[in-house]
């Protein structure tokens, strides 16, 4: 099992601590329409989460602002996606 | 900030910077808005970067940009699991000066350049995201952002604001994307020695190598992954349709772990300290998924527009030029007394279907859909020919015309002659 924490802990951030950037729009959709649960392979920061009951959890601390969560979802268009507060989120020291 | 501007741009990659550039140069009153730290700070990118595009704003760039290698090899591997069959393409005409292709570090390369942009004299505010466009009617006369009284005002606002292009979504000057017409590509930078670098790549000095990769590495995902040769560090990713990672099972960082232990690649980054992880959506659904171009107050350049050149890798100097496109038009309307209405902007897409851009995105346009509804370009084929020439070079007592006969019948068998030809003529076809 590769861990992705590892190598995002070589990124810099600056979190804007209490304001997520993203949601999920409704949790039921997630847990009980979703099969695939696309998003929880797909987060290159494994920002998403299948719980065991079917739940899925988004932390996004980690996030990478690709957009794919966003556009991934194009079944249901559960995902409230915006970019962070000017100034806050990834900080690519080389990109 | 209640000021009034010529221009407002929205995003400092190289599409905005372009035009930000050319507008402040032409004496033009600017304001660019960066939600990142400072510009590049949230932007990814292999990195080629294509001289033309650039030379072309700032002829001298080469004085002072932030350029790592020029390019003087190409290499272009079809991958098997535990082989790749290859052309390299070297020449001494890419150590001629000017040179044609360097790679770049973005994070840095996008700070130079907003400099530059900057001493044209644009005003340019880092820090700040744009949350909407400010509509009069169907007329765009400004944007709102996330700064306190973070209204502003200009006749014209450039949307360069990238590949998710939030923005004209939210106005609903186009669609969502779809996973079909985007690619996600994740990327790590490597950093060894110098020297290690050019003993590994057989170069000297500021010669660089660059690496393309198709094959099993993408999991049959149509997709490409990369290697290249930056001063100090060598960067690997690679990149995958979404349509394709909606079905699949492995993560982007397992597939790129699993791409950095491929018996020719891992040797090339031994001993190397990865110092970061980045993802970032590449726009390749080509022409046909392109989205509507202006409007009245409004342009949209580079990633934001789809221009990305999926084929042969080019997407910041399409950037560059569509940016530098639309300021020219700008410029042009301001002297001339005229409104930035949409009738006038629309020399801003006939100028592009004149252009190498549009030509570029029309002959590709088929490309994307071919590739996706064929994905035996990406597995089956890269394994026959890489078993093709493992058999033909292995010297095992087997005559060369039975093991030509054995390689045929692979081919046969896995796609059938029929198969066979109409896949060369598809590739034909989209290339032509
Ligand atoms: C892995 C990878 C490899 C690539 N390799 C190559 C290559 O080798 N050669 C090549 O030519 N191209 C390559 N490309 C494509 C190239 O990176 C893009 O085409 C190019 O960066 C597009 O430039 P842009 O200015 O349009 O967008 P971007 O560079 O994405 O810039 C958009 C800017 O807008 C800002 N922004 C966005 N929204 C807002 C907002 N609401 N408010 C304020 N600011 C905002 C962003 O922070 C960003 O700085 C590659 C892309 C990737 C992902
Ligand atoms: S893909 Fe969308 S609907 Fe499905 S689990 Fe993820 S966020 Fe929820
Ligand atoms: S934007 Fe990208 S990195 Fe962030 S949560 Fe969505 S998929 Fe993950």
């Amino acid at each position: 099992m590769i861990k992705v924490e590892e190598k995002l802990f070589q990124n810099r951030y600056r979190v804007d601590a209490g304001h997520p950037h993203i949601g999920i729009i409704d949790a039921t959709v997630c847990q009980f329409k979703c099969d695939t649960k696309q998003c929880t392979v797909c987060c290159p920061a494994a920002c998403y989460t299948a719980e065991g009951d079917g739940k899925v959890t988004l932390i996004t601390d980690g996030c990478l602002e690709c957009g794919t969560c966003r556009v991934i979802c194009s079944d249901h268009r559960n995902v409230q996606w915006e970019y962070p507060r000017g100034g806050y989120g990834i900080l690519f020291k080389f990109g | 900030m209640s000021e009034k501007f010529d221009a407002i741009v929205i995003g400092a990659g190289p599409s905005g910077n372009a035009a930000a550039y050319t507008m402040a140069k032409a004496g033009l009153k600017v304001l660019q808005l960066e939600r990142g730290e400072y510009p590049g700070s949230k932007n990814v990118q292999g990195a080629i970067l294509y001289s033309d595009a650039l030379e072309k704003i700032i002829p001298d760039f080469r004085e002072d940009a932030p350029l790592e290698r020029h390019l003087i090899e190409q290499r272009m591997w079809v991958l098997d699991d535990e082989s790749y069959v290859g052309t390299h393409y070297r020449s001494d005409d890419f150590n001629k000066q000017p040179y044609n292709r360097y790679t770049i570090i973005r994070a840095q390369f996008d700070k130079w350049f907003s400099r530059k942009v900057q001493e044209a004299g644009a005003l340019v505010i880092c820090e700040t995201t744009v949350h909407e466009l400010i509509l009069d009617g169907d007329r765009v006369i400004g944007v709102r952002t996330d700064r306190e009284g973070g209204s502003v005002y200009a006749d014209v606002v450039i949307l360069a604001d990238g590949v998710n292009s939030l923005l004209a979504k939210k106005a609903g000057f186009h669609q969502e994307i779809q996973p079909k017409d985007v690619a996600l590509a994740v990327k790590e930078i490597h950093f060894l020695p110098e020297a290690t670098i050019e003993q590994r790549f057989n170069i000297s000095g500021n010669q660089g190598v660059v690496i393309e990769m198709v094959g099993k590495i993408t999991k049959g995902m149509v997709g490409t992954g990369f290697l290249y040769t930056n001063k100090e560090s060598l960067t690997i990713g690679v990149g995958c349709m979404l349509s394709d990672f909606k079905t699949q099972k492995i993560t982007p960082y397992e597939l790129l772990e699993s791409m950095k232990q491929h018996p020719s690649i891992k040797p090339l980054l031994e001993g190397s300290e990865m110092k970061e992880y980045t993802a970032h959506l590449i726009p390749e659904g080509g022409f046909n998924a392109m989205p509507r171009l202006y409007g009245e107050g409004w342009m949209i350049v580079g990633d934001a527009g789809m221009f990305v050149n999926a084929v042969h890798r080019e997407g910041s100097n399409l950037a560059m030029t569509t940016g530098q496109t639309a300021a020219q038009i700008v410029i042009d309307l301001k002297a001339a007394g005229k409104d930035m209405s949409a009738d006038n902007l629309s020399v801003y897409r006939r100028k592009l279907d004149d252009s190498f851009v549009m030509k570029d995105m029309k002959k590709y346009k088929n490309l994307p859909d071919i590739l996706h509804n064929n994905p035996q370009f990406m597995t089956a084929y890269p394994e026959l020919v890489n078993k093709a020439v493992h058999s033909l070079l292995k010297v095992d007592g087997i005559d060369k015309k039975t093991k030509e006969r054995e390689i045929r019948q692979s081919f046969v068998k896995r796609r059938s002659w029929f198969g066979l030809m109409g896949d060369a003529f598809k590739l034909w076809r989209a290339f032509e």
